[in-house]
């Protein structure tokens, strides 16, 4: 037997609530991502990620709330990502109850600061959260090159370097959004997978473009060991996160 | 019948939320310390650890908790240590080429795990012995792992006829590696149980249940 594929449901949460809605038939409240982690998690999720999006840091105190609450519920492994910039908030959230940090803008700006996080609370705390998207740039030499601000800004580098540098540096996961995929729910972008997959050792979750069951064995195949989505999860059936499990075992590979 | 009474060992171990309440909802009466007397007098002290194997060992002399982990198993009192405060009972552990000798209560290094993907990190199946405690109407689920490092090879000296051996544990990741050890008093998971869902939670009362 083999490591399970990880299915996880990712939930963006601003100043305490989760934002872009959430469709659940019999949901008390589906503003609250406390309930709506542990909804997900009696589902079946192997993971449950939170991106913070919110804008102002003096609303980010409620994160800590959130991730504190969350950790009381649901006993499975939780990552939260945005406003990651140093040492001391990865420090926070691990105290609040996070099991990882994801890190994007920031690493992007100072690679250094991934040495600095993963040699103090090791490479499993990080993960690196790489949106990419697809150029015509000569000079991004895989094709795909490292955006940040959630795809806004493009940044002119190499997403298959970025990602072989920053596991070089220590972090313990890399999470892979395709940018050009992402919103299209016609899959995911298979070849971006494939060149990073090549380029790494650590673990390879894929996101961006999934809209069916369907969709996830593919990108596992393409070398991904680990699948996030979020409108899939929030806006289709109750028993979405069985269905995708279902096709990926189907498909050959293992799942919980 | 009273709850049984867990310290988690407070070390400035990363997440430890997370284990206090997995064992509250388990049905302990948890308290987070290094106090002497906290390690010493509970029913069952819990060993938690993340990140690098020199750093746990440098923190657990830093807050002196050797001595009274020692003393607890010398006097048959219930120990159960998770990742790399499971890799701390064996004899060393082996990070970047750099040795650090570890508890030594097994034999064994723990070394990086010769896996295509590293960190081994999910939801993996094990194989407990039979007869195991720890794993009672659980052996066939998953369990949450997150690690690079591991003890590969199993050389316990079964010599001395009077002495149980240690109940080992396998899983595999690339390579076979030592998921658990009951061992007396003396228990330790590579994996999480407190964060292993519903099998975790089992797994926890299981062990709740031999203090």
């Amino acid at each position: 037997m083999a490591v399970a594929i990880r299915v996880i449901p990712c939930l963006d949460v601003d100043a305490g609530r989760v934002v872009k809605g959430v469709n659940f038939e019999g949901l008390r409240d589906a503003g609250d991502p406390v309930e709506l982690a542990k909804r997900y998690n009696a589902a079946g999720a192997d993971e449950i990620t939170f991106l913070d999006v919110t804008a102002s840091s003096a609303k980010r105190e409620t994160t800590y709330d959130v991730v504190a609450h969350t950790a009381e519920e649901i006993f499975i492994p939780l990552t939260v990502g945005g406003g990651v910039r140093a040492a001391e908030d990865v420090d926070r959230l691990l105290r609040a109850g996070a099991d990882k940090a994801s890190i994007n803008t920031a690493a992007v700006d100072r690679p250094e600061v991934i040495n600095e996080i993963t040699q103090r609370f090791g490479s499993q705390v990080l993960v690196l959260s790489l949106d990419a998207r697809r150029t015509t740039n000569p000079d991004v030499e895989s094709g795909f090159e490292v955006t940040t601000h959630g795809g806004r800004t493009g940044t002119g580098r190499c997403a298959v370097a970025w990602a072989r540098e920053a596991a070089e540096r220590g972090v313990g996961e890399i999470l892979l959004n395709s940018i050009d995929a992402d919103g299209t729910k016609d899959g995911f972008d298979l070849e971006m997978i494939r060149a990073v997959r090549a380029a790494v050792t650590v673990p390879l979750i894929a996101s961006g473009g999934a809209g069916a069951p369907e969709h996830f064995p593919p990108a596992i195949a393409a070398g991904a060991d680990a699948v996030l989505a979020a409108s899939i999860f929030h806006f289709g059936p109750d028993d979405m996160i069985k269905q995708v499990k279902d096709a990926i075992r189907e498909a050959g590979f293992p799942v919980r | 019948m009273a709850a049984k009474t867990v310290t988690v060992l407070d070390y400035g171990s990363g997440n430890v939320r997370s284990a206090v309440r997995a064992l509250e909802a388990a049905g302990a009466e948890v308290k987070l310390s290094a106090k002497p007397e906290d390690i010493l007098e509970c029913d069952g002290l819990f060993v938690p650890g993340v990140g690098a194997f020199a750093a746990v060992m440098q923190a657990l002399k830093d807050v002196g908790a050797i001595r009274w982990i020692g003393r607890r198993i010398a006097g048959g009192r219930p120990v159960l240590g998770v990742c790399v405060g499971h890799q701390v009972f064996f004899d060393e552990g082996v990070e970047h080429g750099i040795r650090t000798p570890g508890l030594a209560e097994w034999p064994g290094t723990v070394e990086l795990l010769k896996a295509p993907v590293v960190p081994h990190m999910g939801w993996n199946t094990v194989t407990p012995p039979a007869g195991s405690k720890l794993f009672a109407g659980i052996e066939d689920e998953r369990f949450y792992f997150v690690h690079s490092y591991a003890v590969q090879e199993w050389n316990f000296d079964v010599a001395q006829p009077k002495m149980v051996p240690p109940q080992v544990t396998w899983a595999e990741h690339g390579v076979p590696f030592i998921a658990g050890i009951e061992n007396g008093p003396l228990c330790a998971l590579q994996f999480h149980p407190e964060k292993s869902g519903e099998a975790g939670a089992k797994l926890l009362r299981n062990w709740l249940g031999t203090l």
